[in-house]
């Protein structure tokens, strides 16, 4: 049991903190970000390049992801998604758009990286063994901290910094922040970049577990948008309720369901469902968000 | 709907093209594959011209791939577990999509904007995994070996001849897509154009405005819903049919994002806009094989460069001939 529990946690912290950049750039612009999920493997990529192949501190290769994914994000956002979102007549526009991007970024991912399963040398050894009852490796205890930590600081950003309260006017209501001073093209591409920073820090975290391999772009951006749904789209402390159920869920799946084969997601899939259609707005989101 | 001459000659040309003039070219060039590649364009645009119908009462739809792939094994397992003729699994195949959209449409239909979407994306997901773990489906070992389409003859008349007999298989294929894609549009062009495709656009515009008019959007939204999927179930059925297999990869993720992206190419204001975005993104996809490892690249920059130089679809062009065809 505690053992779940401690799994779930970690997985959670992770989850949460995809989750968190996917919710603040669908707060900022209403876009939903297909490329999410391609962003983290960059990411990924960029942190395995510093730290594997040039022999960097791993801290090194974090801060790297982030800065490449900062401005990545940075790019996008005012060459990409803003002059489309102003000339095109639906919103939904945009979704061919981040489509598009991901493709993108899979192409340069494969073109710059390959499509082998890279990873990276374990950064601490050594396994915390409770009594038998929960047994897990430091260096996934030290990644749970550190998300977590990532996630703390990022909202205290949101909370207390200038740029973070821009922010949240901005997502209340777009019209009325910028009649009150705050340069909307300037928080949106900060925001963008925040969004796909965040990405880019969890594919770094997180190579050095599972991995990374061009695949995993897809799968991530859908279990994204599965945290978002549960959470509420557009609400940051949904993103990290959302991540957290999601890593539970998916942790107790795996232990009670694994004598029945491969259904874990199958029956978070549809609890998912049937849940929506009760809650449409998921746990915190408003209304038609 | 006006149905001056231009209109009249755009759409014999049309009908000239498809069935008379690309046949002769690919006779006169020898590009036999490209029946397979516009075959697969028929198919995939009557998907998405479902996807194009729920777009049409305001909801972005990116799990059309799910009801391919239902459609698909719904007449595979017609086929060969039970030995019912092919054609009669088409029809089979879109009314149990239909009937599964009822069901699943009822809750998510409520939904709307990037929720709808998400859930719909999710749904993909739950198609290809219950593909997986249902023991009707076999797993991922798919079903394999299916028999081409049968015969069908009325009193000694043979209508439609047996496809395993057929010498050029492909031809067959793609009369049969093309026309099944002439007579889904020819019935979109008629939906959009009558007083339910009028009631729809209300729903795009504003559902609580229409539903205070006195518009049962609930049941409007379901039918049009039902008809999006059993065009998914058809399309799927007939690829099936092409492949002689089917998986649970078959239709996957991606394959519900390029259903909705040939949407958005084609433009979401026009009937014919699923046609044309289909025809443009997998024949460029096609084209663009040649150019090996850097096929997705190119594919993805023009995509975008595309969005960016006309983000409201390719027939948003002005074109000053009476090929512009407006719903």
């Amino acid at each position: 049991m505690e053992q779940i529990i401690a799994n779930g946690l970690y997985l959670g912290a992770q989850y949460a903190l995809i989750a968190l950049g996917l919710t603040l750039i669908f707060a900022l612009m209403n876009v939903l970000n297909f490329a999410h999920g391609q962003m983290y493997v960059l990411g990924g990529f960029v942190t395995y390049t510093i730290y594997a192949q040039l022999g960097m501190p791993f801290v090194a290769g974090l801060l790297a992801s982030a800065v490449t994914l900062a401005v990545v994000g940075a790019i996008v956002e005012k060459f990409l998604f803003r002059p489309v979102i102003k000339r095109s007549l639906r919103e939904e526009s945009t979704m061919l758009l981040a489509a598009g991007i991901a493709f993108f970024l899979d192409a340069v991912i494969l073109l710059a990286f390959g499509e082998k399963q890279r990873g990276v040398p374990k950064i601490i050894h050594g396994v915390l063994n409770w009594d038998f009852r929960i047994i897990m490796p430091y260096d996934r205890i030290l990644i749970g901290a550190l998300a977590i930590a990532v996630i703390a600081t990022f909202i205290l950003y949101m909370q207390y910094s200038k740029t973070g309260r821009a922010m949240r006017a901005l997502a209340q209501d777009r019209v009325a922040a910028q009649l009150m001073g705050v340069d909307v093209n300037r928080y949106s591409m900060i925001g963008f970049a925040l969004g796909a920073m965040l990405a880019g820090i969890v594919g770094g975290l997180l190579v050095t577990i599972t991995g990374v391999n061009l695949g995993m772009g897809g799968p991530t951006s859908i279990k994204a948008f599965m945290m978002v749904m549960i959470g509420g789209a557009g609400v940051i402390s949904g993103a990290i309720v959302g991540g957290f159920i999601l890593g539970m869920m998916e942790s107790i799946g795996l232990t009670v369901l694994s004598q029945y084969g491969d259904i874990t997601y199958l029956v978070i899939f549809v609890t998912l469902m049937v849940f929506l259609s009760f809650r449409p707005q998921g746990l915190m989101g408003k209304p038609w968000g | 709907m006006i149905w001056n001459r231009w209109n009249l000659v755009a759409v014999a040309i049309f009908l000239l093209v498809v069935f008379v003039v690309v046949p002769w070219l690919i006779q006169v060039s020898g590009r036999w594959d490209f029946y397979y590649t516009l075959t697969s364009v028929a198919l995939l645009s009557i998907g998405s011209a479902g996807v194009w119908l729920t777009f049409y009462i305001g909801r972005i739809n990116i799990g059309q791939g799910a009801y391919a792939l239902a459609g698909g094994y719904v007449s595979a397992i017609l086929v060969t577990e039970y030995g019912v003729s092919f054609w009669l699994t088409i029809p089979l195949a879109g009314l149990f999509c239909a009937a599964l959209s009822v069901l699943i449409g009822l809750p998510i239909l409520r939904l709307r904007g990037v929720y709808f979407a998400m859930v719909t994306l999710v749904l993909t997901e739950v198609a290809r995994l219950s593909a997986l773990a249902l023991p009707i489906t076999r797993g991922a070992k798919g079903i394999v070996s299916i028999p081409l389409p049968g015969g069908i003859s009325v009193f000694g008349l043979t209508i439609i001849p047996d496809f395993s007999t057929l010498e050029n298989v492909k031809l067959a294929f793609y009369y049969l897509a093309v026309i099944l894609m002439v007579i889904c549009f020819a019935g979109m062009y008629r939906l959009v154009n009558s007083r339910i495709g009028h009631l729809c656009r209300s729903l795009q515009q504003n559902e609580e405005l229409a539903s205070s008019i006195g518009v049962n959007i609930a049941y409007l939204r379901i039918i049009a819903y039902s008809i999006s999927s059993f065009l998914g179930g058809i399309a799927g059925a007939i690829f099936v049919a092409i492949s002689q297999s089917i998986y649970p990869s078959s239709f996957q993720v991606a394959d519900s994002i390029n259903f909705m992206l040939n949407c958005f190419l084609g433009g979401l204001g026009y009937v014919f806009g699923p046609m044309l975005g289909t025809l443009v993104l997998y024949f460029g996809w096609d084209l663009l094989f040649q150019t090996g490892k850097y096929q997705l690249l190119i594919y993805s920059t023009l995509l975008i460069f595309l969005m960016v130089v006309l983000p409201n679809g390719l027939l948003s062009i002005r074109w000053p001939s009476a090929r512009k065809v407006k719903p």
